[in-house]
């Protein structure tokens, strides 16, 4: 018997892999809403910890998903939710990867990526507001994020720094 | 055109499944902070296994199909060359050391997170992580700063997501169609 949690783990993260166009960091705000909001598999503090940890790892920014899976579930849960959120769009980019050389030059496919990069856009933004509610908790913490936004805007400061100056700003007590 | 994906460039290499599951498996342990830029340097600089015109095309399909944009990048390019088992070489090369690895710092975490400044630490990534992500969001509307109907469609879509809570599938199944046909009408003028 499959326990019902990792069914659940597999039906919610393998609707939301087909809906995660522009990535799964676009993606974030619609996780939230059902980890946190819908299902309370997590707090919001939960939430903005597994987020730090995805962050925290080498590899896809999907990790995130990997991390709630192991926290409602543990490995079982990590292993099902990342499946979930990587195997349906895999068997349809495999799909679509088929036949897409031959639309190379379709009207229709300049217009499909045109229209959908702004809401590419739209949705990342989300994300950064719905993360900037949910981890910045303090003056100080709100402050890094606005810094790290100013900087990587203005500089081309390698990304990792950010998170290590982010990492011992919080190790020091000042978040 | 279709002979394309069968044989992309006779000069390039050929990868075997083996050199597809190591070469993405050294993408993923070393993309800190995005993978992306480090799938690109070993695609096109250090096995040649692709053109920069071919890694581009690659790409922004991964891009325009759902799911993480790197997986579907080893799933285009492992099928190119070795069929559907270079997909699955390719992906499970890319996800394997950094599912292990994220892993091991939750444990660790969950193990140590009494511990004051462990808990501080995660505060401070997760509040730069959220400025890298702000920063990405607002390079990326860089390129449509003249096309007053692409910022309407991302003003909406930000709107509908973070400000109004819409389930992600109803505001996709309003917004994007209407902003397909409003490229399509804007590409025919």
């Amino acid at each position: 018997m499959i326990p019902p949690v990792l069914v659940e783990l597999a039906w919610q993260f393998g609707l939301l892999s087909f809906l995660a166009i522009g990535g799964v960091n676009a993606l974030i705000p619609e996780i939230h809403r059902r980890v946190v909001e819908m299902e309370h598999w997590m707090t919001n503090a939960d939430f903005a910890q597994a987020f730090a940890i995805a962050q925290a790892a080498p590899g896809p920014n999907m990790l995130i998903v990997s991390v709630i899976g192991w926290k409602v579930a543990g490995v079982a849960g990590a292993l099902v939710a990342t499946l979930a959120i990587c195997a349906p769009s895999s068997m349809l980019t495999y799909a679509v990867a088929l036949v897409w050389d031959r639309f190379r030059d379709a009207p229709l496919r300049g217009a499909i990526q045109q229209g959908l990069a702004p809401v590419t856009v739209g949705l990342v933004l989300a994300s950064g507001y719905i993360l900037a509610r949910t981890a910045d908790q303090t003056w100080a913490a709100f402050a890094i994020t606005g810094v790290t936004v100013a900087l990587v805007l203005v500089t081309r400061v390698h990304p990792l720094w950010f998170l290590g100056a982010g990492a011992l700003l919080g190790a020091l007590g000042v978040v | 055109m279709s002979t394309a994906s069968d044989t992309p460039v006779a000069a390039l290499d050929v990868p075997t499944r083996r050199a597809l599951f190591v070469g993405f498996m050294h993408v993923g342990v070393q993309g800190f902070g995005g993978v992306l830029p480090f799938a690109r340097r070993m695609l096109v600089e250090q096995h040649r296994w692709l053109t920069e015109r071919e890694f581009t095309e690659v790409l922004s399909l991964s891009q325009f199909l759902p799911g993480p944009n790197i997986i579907n990048v080893a799933i285009i390019v492992g099928n190119r060359f070795r069929g559907p088992l270079g997909s699955l070489a390719a992906s499970v090369g890319l996800m394997l050391m950094p599912f292990i690895m994220v892993l091991v710092l939750a444990a660790l975490y969950a193990r140590f997170a009494d511990i004051e400044r462990v808990r501080g630490a995660t505060i401070g990534v997760s509040a730069a992580a959220t400025g890298l992500i702000i920063a990405m969001g607002f390079r990326m509307t860089r390129p449509m700063k003249r096309i007053p109907w692409q910022i309407a469609v991302t003003v909406l879509t930000f709107v509908a997501i973070a400000v109004l809570r819409v389930p992600l599938l109803w505001a996709l199944a309003a917004i994007a169609p209407a902003s397909v046909a409003f490229a399509w009408w804007a590409q025919r003028r």
